[in-house]
């Protein structure tokens, strides 16, 4: 395994984090405490983590509509999340942005996307200005199963293989597009897909955080050195519907207790370290009672915020009339 | 200051800018041209070769030939816009925005705002559009109507070469995305055009003719229309305001009224189809900001609400024409 002890504790800290954070946004949106549409990562972690550990600050990502593991594995603040996610005047995009648009792009996160199919385009124009700029950054394009069969996906994998570009397209598959199956809705292999436009194509066990990571460092150090994009295709499953309120009929109670229970990889994580006497339980326990405490601070912090005011409304675009 | 076509001054205008800021890059299909052939390089220059000689300044790593793939274009330009990149992406026929107008609608165009304006997406898209060369439905609409209706991008529709270059200077310098649209039968016409850079700012329309007994809106390809009417009527006594509007979005709305109000009979000549355009769009501004200057009606020349027909005598009749023009004057001169 080549990742040494801070990064162990650097990944299970980010994945905590977002276990907590997105299980709290899971509990205040039941509670009504808070608007519009949320869509949770949780169970997905290990993908975010793995793949972003191997990205620096300048290195940037565009994300999907099922974003907020994205934003904190890239460095973005928690509290600034969830104000935004209440709509408050601080949030990192002002409260203009909400669950499916944050974006800081400081932390060279280029947004989550309320479009599926969106942001993998996107990904094409960093990877271009990295390219010009003779950097040897990289970019990264999330997307799901569902927007594989999207035509801005096979675009997309085509341009980047054209141009040489230094972009790694990740598909997070967690089974379904909405309530529709992976088995139903895809025809042939999300694989043979990438393989087909040129790209060096990997599936990946997305409940392991070792996996993704050891492969995503092996495209993206790839990627830097202009050997050109890749595919992962990160098979995962996610815990929570797709957005919170779906009652999940669509899954068998079987098939929900099996997520929560074996292909957690928090838990899996937890059970490879300590077996392989890399981290101590102890420690795994403290860093999760820490994420907590953060995610609660941020919860308090974001209810107490201020809502922005009519003048925030004209702002930030171009007006005159 | 020399003669220009209406494609030169833009190519001159893309020269000018790349050779300014190496951050400039031209994206697009064809754009050079001849890209992966063992024949000509720059084989094309663009379709109708605007962006011709470019390829020889700045090579492929800045003229970047694409696939026929306008999404990812489309995607890529805004990208690159929001990474330090100042792409201008041609989007050949305007009417392939069907194929990509999610990159502009739901992408570029909400950036800076959705972002809490954080995002800056220094972005110009050039695409051809109207009528005129038979072209029929699929090429040869206008859409900026559409554009117009979407905030945060900005639509400027040059009627002259020496507008075409100063403001296409501008919409390059510009932080906004700009959709920049050229008129495709006014490539081959000329007028002079400084031979140094120079932009003309965003939202001031130009009044082309001053007169007291009726006013003519237009915009693009209508202006030199409305030109000639003018000119037509001033021989006949009457002296007619032509305002060109310039940029659509945004929009100057204080030479609007004051164009109206200074002969209180207004016609609006527009191209694009006739529902929720420019022309339904200003006779709402001045009904609702200068009612009481009205001295007739307002009238509007659009085409009728068909797709564009391909016959060259049904498009004739479907375009907006001097004798159309001059027709609707009459009835409220």
């Amino acid at each position: 395994m080549q990742i040494n002890r801070e990064e162990l504790l650097k990944a299970y800290e980010g994945m905590c984090l977002i276990r907590e954070f997105d299980d709290a946004v899971h509990y205040e949106f039941a509670a009504d405490a808070m608007p519009g549409f949320v869509h949770l990562y949780v169970g997905e972690e290990a993908s975010a983590m793995g793949i972003c550990m191997n990205l620096n600050e300048k290195d940037t990502i565009a994300s999907t509509h099922r974003g907020h593991g994205h934003c904190i594995a890239k460095g973005c603040d928690v509290t600034d999340m969830m104000k935004e996610l209440y709509g408050k005047k601080d949030g990192i995009c002002g409260g203009k942005g909400g669950s499916m648009h944050i974006a800081d792009l400081s932390k060279g996160m280029l947004g989550a996307n309320g479009i599926v199919g969106g942001g993998p385009p996107i990904i094409l124009g960093a990877a271009l200005t990295y390219k010009t700029k003779k950097t040897d950054n990289v970019s990264v394009g999330f997307f799901g199963d569902g927007a594989s069969n999207q035509g801005s996906i096979s675009e997309s994998m085509n341009m980047a293989s054209v141009l040489k570009l230094p972009a790694i397209f990740v598909c997070e598959d967690n089974g379904y597009a909405e309530s529709t199956a992976r088995e139903y809705a895809v025809g042939g292999r999300i694989l043979d897909r990438g393989k087909a436009f040129g790209l060096d194509s990997h599936e990946v066990d997305g409940d392991n955080f070792f996996e993704v990571y050891e492969t995503a460092k092996h495209v993206i150090e790839n990627a830097r050195n202009g050997k050109g994009p890749a595919l992962l295709h990160v098979k995962t499953s996610k815990v929570y519907g797709h957005f919170e309120g779906d009652a999940i009929s669509y899954r068998t109670k079987e098939e929900n207790e099996r997520i929560k229970n074996e292909e957690d990889p928090l838990k899996i994580f937890k059970m490879k370290v300590t077996e392989a006497g890399l981290l101590e339980l102890d420690q795994l326990e403290k860093i999760q009672a820490e994420a907590k405490a953060k995610i609660k601070t941020a919860i308090d912090e974001s209810k107490k915020a201020e809502f922005p005011t009519s003048k925030d409304l004209l702002t930030d675009v171009y007006i005159k009339y | 200051m020399s003669l220009k076509t209406y494609r030169e001054a833009i190519n001159e205008a893309l020269l000018q800018e790349m050779q300014k800021d190496e951050n400039v890059v031209i994206i697009g299909e064809d754009v050079a041209g001849g890209a992966g052939t063992n024949g000509e390089q720059d084989a094309w220059g663009g379709v109708l070769g605007v962006t011709k000689g470019l390829l020889k300044h700045f090579g492929r790593e800045r003229i970047i030939d694409t696939p026929i793939t306008e999404t990812a274009i489309m995607g890529m330009a805004s990208g690159a816009a929001l990474t330090g990149l100042r792409p201008v992406a041609e989007l050949m026929f305007v009417d392939f925005m069907g194929v990509c107008f999610d990159q502009i609608l739901n992408q570029t165009a909400k950036f800076r705002y959705m972002f809490g304006g954080k995002a800056v997406t220094p972005l110009t898209i050039r695409t051809m559009y109207g009528g005129g060369l038979r072209a029929a439905s699929q090429h040869s609409q206008c859409l900026y109507p559409m554009f117009t209706h979407v905030p945060g991008i900005k639509v400027v529709l040059p009627s002259n070469p020496y507008d075409a270059k100063g403001l296409l200077i501008q919409s390059i310098r510009d932080n906004d995305p700009v959709i920049f649209m050229e008129h495709k039968n006014l490539y081959d016409t000329s007028g002079e055009v400084p031979d140094e850079s120079y932009s003309i700012p965003f939202g001031e329309a130009n009044f082309t003719r001053e007169g007291k007994d009726i006013t003519f809106i237009a915009m693009g390809q209508t202006v030199e229309i409305c030109n000639k009417v003018a000119d037509t009527l001033k021989k006949e006594g009457n002296s007619a305001t032509v305002l060109d509007l310039r940029t659509l979005s945004p929009l100057d709305e204080d030479s609007i009224l004051e164009a109206a109000e200074e002969t209180g009979k207004i016609v609006i000549v527009d191209e694009s189809y006739p529902r929720c355009n420019i022309a339904t769009d200003i006779s709402a501004l001045i009904c609702q900001k200068s009612f009481d200057s009205l001295k007739a009606g307002i009238k509007m020349v659009s085409p009728p609400h068909t797709p564009v027909p391909f016959s060259p005598p049904l498009e004739d009749l479907y375009l907006p024409s001097e004798e159309k023009v001059m027709s609707t004057a009459k009835e409220i001169l």
